[in-house]
């Protein structure tokens, strides 16, 4: 379930769909996801978890593997949880997401200038400073994270994390394109997703 | 007003109506158990948490309204999952209330700890850690609220010790405004536009069938049912669980479908060319292999559920809602449609173009005269559990509730009784839980104490929960149990006779160990023996007229029957086989 960190598949692969689930900010919230997911046979290939601005609520950004199941069907059930107040949906192509990759690699005297020159190219940040190793750290498209990575591995990775991604409506399809569930008060019957705009 | 949380707890249950609680004590549900020695609700003591649970579901499912029950921490929580499951299963409002220990204890693998509500995530609608008194009678009326309202099911309230015995200022939550569930908005009224979408494809069918389910019986929609059915013309079957939901004396009925359903129930979905599907949700037992399931047919899918939509054949028109709901609009819908009561079409309206449903009656008559349900009762050969089904039901009210366990009898049961009056079949469909019988028809008798209450089990199904006898005899519930003993786990034995070149694997279990009559008497039931068809009648006549214990009749049935029709697991439902005697049907 958790994103690897090697041989991973392209970011932007159309399989991959991105749902934003608002929920409870209650204990064992995340575990009924996570377990959701599990019981019902559904892959998360990335998830990431974090209090919205209202702190009742947290927002679970989840990049799900809808070649497991029919996206409609993994919505539906997440709606079901108790705790789920809102589902929101977005298709790659209508997210602006981003991703935070933490890398330490090893940079010796003789590749310390080209590492540097690489993160420089991709705006990355050296954020800490050994003999032998230096830690980076980039945020941006999850394809950019991608490519940097397979440039960045040949110096040789130490330790690497990448947060998983979090994601948000492009602006300007928004009102055509951002499909969302919400908990349904007053949509009698309305059977769960509505197109907005 | 301060009281203990346990006090607190026992008051909420009261406020929410509660009249029983089946439970079992124990170290970490202790303070609970105090306040109920002053309460109004009445405790009835089982033998095993297990029982508690079942007893729960049968009460849920006769009354309509959720079922308590109470059991301690750790082995006394985990022997109540069975019952969990199996009601999220059959969708059965149940409330579950379990000791915890003392929340400081919490995580150290105290005495008698385990983590319920992680362990029952996934088998409950919604469960609850309680971490302050204050919160408790929130907490239940949530619970009360999750599990009876949308699509119905069981919660879990888990209260740690302390909780239970520090103070709290009791309130009671006046509306469903003052609970805090900002994700749960369950929906009842269909889409209009849906719904009329519906009525149109009702109004082009030529061959159309109503495909009811449990969600019938959950929306106390039986009679909008008859009157959608006596409205359209349009035969109905009755999945397992709804079977009462319609009644099976009524000229549109067709049954009951599925793996061990009748010919014409199944042919009739696979032929038909519109299934209308009301509270009911594609289960393998009923469409066998997917893909081979009704074939030409449209859907119409009616559920409350709105993740059932899809889950397993694509709609041509979904709609989520309350069946009752629904099928009241689609009757307003039909009428706006033309198609006024008694069927009529009003003349130029599109119900006046509708096709004739005359030649599908007719072919399905001809297969309820070619293939009805059939066996062979030998005079003075061994006794068949079928003819044990009907002479029960010839002997009985027939408003008499039913409740099984979960194998051949069952399916006998299902097949043979004549079901003509909602609630009054009580079993455990989606799980198959081994063991239901007895102790949900304890609880099935405790909520309809005016009506006589059958248990027809198995052997092996018997043994499994038969302890539960104790707790009807101690508490004078008069159950009556029919066991048709075959001497073996007959429908395992079944597949391994069909399917596995007749090699038994640990089927076996005896005619006669344990000794079931001696078994009943020492429970304090009335116990009885049958071997021969003629000694059937009478004893049944016996049972009937004793009101004081529970009865058990020990039927000495026929090893070898087995149920047909069946459609194999995986199978199409076209490869329905419809008995020994009279080989394949089909096309």
């Amino acid at each position: 379930m958790p994103t690897g960190t090697s041989g991973r598949s392209p970011a932007t692969a159309v399989r991959h769909h991105i749902v934003t689930v608002v929920v409870e900010n209650k204990a064992g919230v995340l575990a009924r996801v996570a377990s959701l997911f599990s019981r019902r046979g559904f892959n998360i290939f990335s998830l990431a978890v974090a209090p919205t601005d209202d702190e009742r609520f947290s927002r679970i950004t989840i990049v799900v593997d809808v070649e497991s199941a029919p996206l409609e069907q993994i919505i539906r059930q997440l709606d079901k949880l108790v705790n789920v107040v809102t589902i929101s949906e977005l298709a790659p192509e209508e997210a602006t997401e981003r991703e935070l990759l933490l890398a330490t690699v090893q940079a010796g005297a003789e590749e310390r200038g080209q590492v540097i020159q690489l993160v420089g190219v991709f705006e990355g940040r050296i954020v800490d400073v050994g003999r032998e190793e230096m830690t980076i750290m980039l945020a941006g498209a999850p394809s950019k994270i991608d490519d940097f990575e397979n440039l960045i591995r040949p110096f040789g990775i130490v330790e690497l994390q990448r947060t998983g991604r979090v994601a948000l409506p492009k602006l300007e399809r928004r009102a055509g394109r951002l499909r969302s569930v919400t908990g349904g008060a007053g949509t009698d019957g309305d059977p769960t997703i509505h197109e907005a705009g | 007003m301060q009281l203990t949380g346990a006090q607190a707890l026992i008051k909420s249950l009261e406020m929410q109506g509660v009249e029983v609680i089946f439970g079992l004590p124990g170290g970490a549900i202790l303070p609970v158990y105090d306040p109920i020695l002053d309460s109004t609700i009445r405790h009835i003591l089982v033998r095993h948490e297990q029982g508690a649970g079942h007893a729960a579901e049968g009460y849920a499912h006769v009354t309509g309204r959720p079922g308590v029950a109470m059991v301690t921490s750790g082995p006394g929580a985990t022997n109540i999952v069975t019952p969990l499951a199996d009601a999220a299963m059959d969708s059965i409002p149940l409330v579950v209330v379990t000791g915890q220990v003392a929340t400081t204890s919490i995580g150290t693998d105290a005495f008698q700890e385990c983590p319920i509500t992680g362990v029952t995530m996934d088998i409950t609608k919604h469960n609850w850690l309680v971490t302050d008194a204050q919160d408790i009678p929130r907490v239940v009326a949530e619970a009360f609220h999750v599990a009876t309202t949308g699509r119905p099911g069981p919660v879990l309230i888990d209260v740690p010790k302390d909780v239970s015995n520090s103070q709290m200022d009791w309130y009671w939550p006046s509306s469903l405004a003052d609970l805090d569930l900002p994700g749960y908005h369950p929906r009842t009224r269909g889409d209009e536009e849906a719904v009329r979408a519906a009525a149109e494809l009702i109004l082009r069918a030529e061959r159309p069938v109503i495909y009811a389910g449990g969600g019938i019986l959950k929306a106390r929609a039986a009679e909008a049912l008859r009157a959608l059915a006596e409205r359209t013309g349009v035969p109905v079957v009755t999945t397992l669980m709804a079977r009462g939901a319609f009644p099976d004396s009524h000229p549109l009925c067709l049954g009951m479908p599925g793996m061990h359903g009748n010919y014409t129930a199944v042919t009739a979905m696979q032929r038909s060319d519109l299934l209308v599907a009301l509270g009911s949700r594609f289960d393998d037992r009923v469409t066998g292999k997917v893909a081979a399931f009704a074939p030409e047919a449209k859907i119409v899918h009616v559920d409350i559920d709105p993740a059932e939509l899809g889950k397993v054949r694509q709609a041509d028109v979904a709609i989520a809602g309350d069946c009752k709901a629904v099928i009241e609009e689609l009757l307003v819908a039909l009428e706006s449609l033309g198609l006024g009561a008694g069927g009529l079409a009003a003349p130029g309206s599109p119900a006046a173009g509708r096709p004739d449903l005359g030649t599908w009656m007719a072919q399905l008559r001809s297969w309820q005269d070619q293939f009805p349900l059939r066996y062979d009762q030998e005079e003075g050969g061994a006794l068949k559990p079928q003819y044990v089904v009907e002479a029960l039901r010839e002997a009985t009210p027939d408003d008499t509730i039913v409740v099984a366990g979960v194998g051949q009898h069952q399916m006998w049961a299902s097949q043979y009784w004549r079901f003509d009056h909602p609630y009054t079949w009580v079993n455990s469909g989606g799980a198959g839980t081994m063991g239901f019988a007895v102790p949900a028809a304890i609880g099935a008798k405790v909520g309809r104490p005016d009506k006589m209450v059958w248990a027809i089990d198995g052997d092996g199904c018997f043994q499994m929960t038969a302890q539960e006898l104790v707790t009807a005899s101690a508490e004078r519930i008069p159950v009556k149990v029919a066991i048709l003993n075959n001497a073996y786990l007959g429908m395992v034995r079944q597949w391994q006779e069909l399917f596995y070149e007749e090699r038994y694997s640990e089927v076996y279990l005896s005619p006669d160990l344990p000794d079931y009559v001696k078994w009943a008497e020492a429970m304090g039931c009335v116990g009885m023996r049958v071997e021969s068809p003629d000694d059937v009648g009478p004893a049944i006549d016996k049972a009937n007229s004793v009101d004081d214990r529970p009865v058990v009749i020990d039927f000495r049935t026929d090893a070898f029957e087995k149920v047909y029709p069946m459609v194999p697991a995986g199978a199409s439902n076209d490869d329905i086989i419809v008995g020994p005697t009279q080989g394949e049907g089909g096309r």
